[in-house]
């Protein structure tokens, strides 16, 4: 086959009938709907009530807790509304690949800050 | 050279995929990179304030002015909730405009730049209300990584809005056949995009103590 070949896009009407249906986006409104509320129950139980009950028992995973729930909202996000779960994997690549990059960059400068912060205390 | 082939021609690609699309991923993923660096500078700097006010934690002034927190979770989180629900109405949209069914293309559309707006809005009302209180983007770490990142999102909705109302006008104008819906995916994809940042953001800045 030649190099060079070129094909039409499949980003035709026909092809929007791969999509999910209203159906199927409302469901998925609401499940982000419902985590966004469990977000912020976990922030006030878990910091306005730490001190009893299932309070206390929130307040040590608070931050993990919320970066599932955020992560859990991304993904049903990028997968449903961007269509990324039926469309081309090379959309899937294009944004994943620059994402696990800046994720990378994120946890790398929070480890070499925190390192730097902890190295000024000793000095000092 | 006929209008037909030229305009095959234009649109045949070697990945088979549109360039068109393509290219708006390519945009979003590098878009990841701008956020991700400026929600690392959020990180870095949190806790590193030495005046207030704090985010999460009342202070006095060395002049005896009492500063409660400054974060206003509840507003906030109706802001949230209606980007999220914009995100809902615009695939709405563009559901309605990939089967040619204008009048949810239009409803659609139009309420996810209402959700837009009134985001914007609070945001505007929120910045307002903190320099009121005392915090600027020179006031300390806190205020400065807060207004560059939130203010960044900011402007990424409002251009956002300003591009979906291109576009709404141009469904309004019966400019927007299902042959053409790709002109709304592409300004669908970037909110979403802008909907996933917030999806980040609002934890990190708001709920994380």
């Amino acid at each position: 086959m030649d190099a060079h070949a070129t094909t039409a896009p499949v980003s035709s009407p026909d092809h929007a009938h791969d999509h999910p249906g209203v159906g199927t986006y409302v469901k998925i409104g609401i499940v982000l709907f419902v985590l966004t509320f469990m977000e912020v129950a976990v922030y006030e139980l878990g910091y306005n009530h730490a001190g009893a009950g299932f309070g206390a028992l929130l307040h040590p995973v608070v931050v993990p807790v919320l970066m599932m729930l955020s992560a859990i909202k991304f993904a049903l996000v990028a997968m449903f509304y961007m269509h990324l779960k039926q469309d081309s994997k090379l959309f899937s690549g294009v944004f994943v690949f620059p994402l696990i990059i800046a994720a990378v960059v994120i946890f790398s400068l929070i480890l070499l800050f925190a390192y730097h912060y902890a190295f000024q205390k000793l000095i000092t | 050279m006929s209008h037909d082939t030229a305009h095959a021609l234009e649109h045949d690609t070697s990945t088979g995929l549109d360039n068109r699309k393509l290219a708006i991923w390519t945009f979003i993923g590098s878009e990841c990179l701008f956020f991700a660096s400026l929600i690392s500078t959020y990180l870095v700097y949190r806790g590193k304030s030495l005046v207030g006010p704090f985010p999460h934690e009342a202070w006095t002034s060395p002049a005896g002015r009492h500063f409660d927190p400054i974060l206003e979770i509840k507003l906030v989180t109706v802001g949230t909730a209606l980007l999220l629900f914009s995100s809902l109405f615009v695939v709405i949209g563009l559901n309605g405009a990939q089967r040619g069914n204008r009048g949810q293309l239009l409803a659609g559309l139009g309420a996810t730049i209402v959700c837009g707006i009134f985001f914007v809005g609070m945001q505007v009302y929120e910045f307002t209300h903190f320099v009121h209180e005392g915090l600027k983007l020179q006031t300390n770490l806190f205020g400065a990584s807060f207004f560059t990142l939130t203010g960044f999102h900011g402007t990424h909705v409002t251009i956002g809005v300003i591009w979906l109302s291109t576009v709404f006008i141009l469904a309004l104008r019966g400019k927007l056949p299902p042959k053409k819906a790709l002109n709304l995916e592409m300004a669908a994809l970037y909110w979403h995009f802008v909907d996933v940042v917030w999806i980040v953001i609002f934890p990190v800045v708001y709920l994380m103590k």
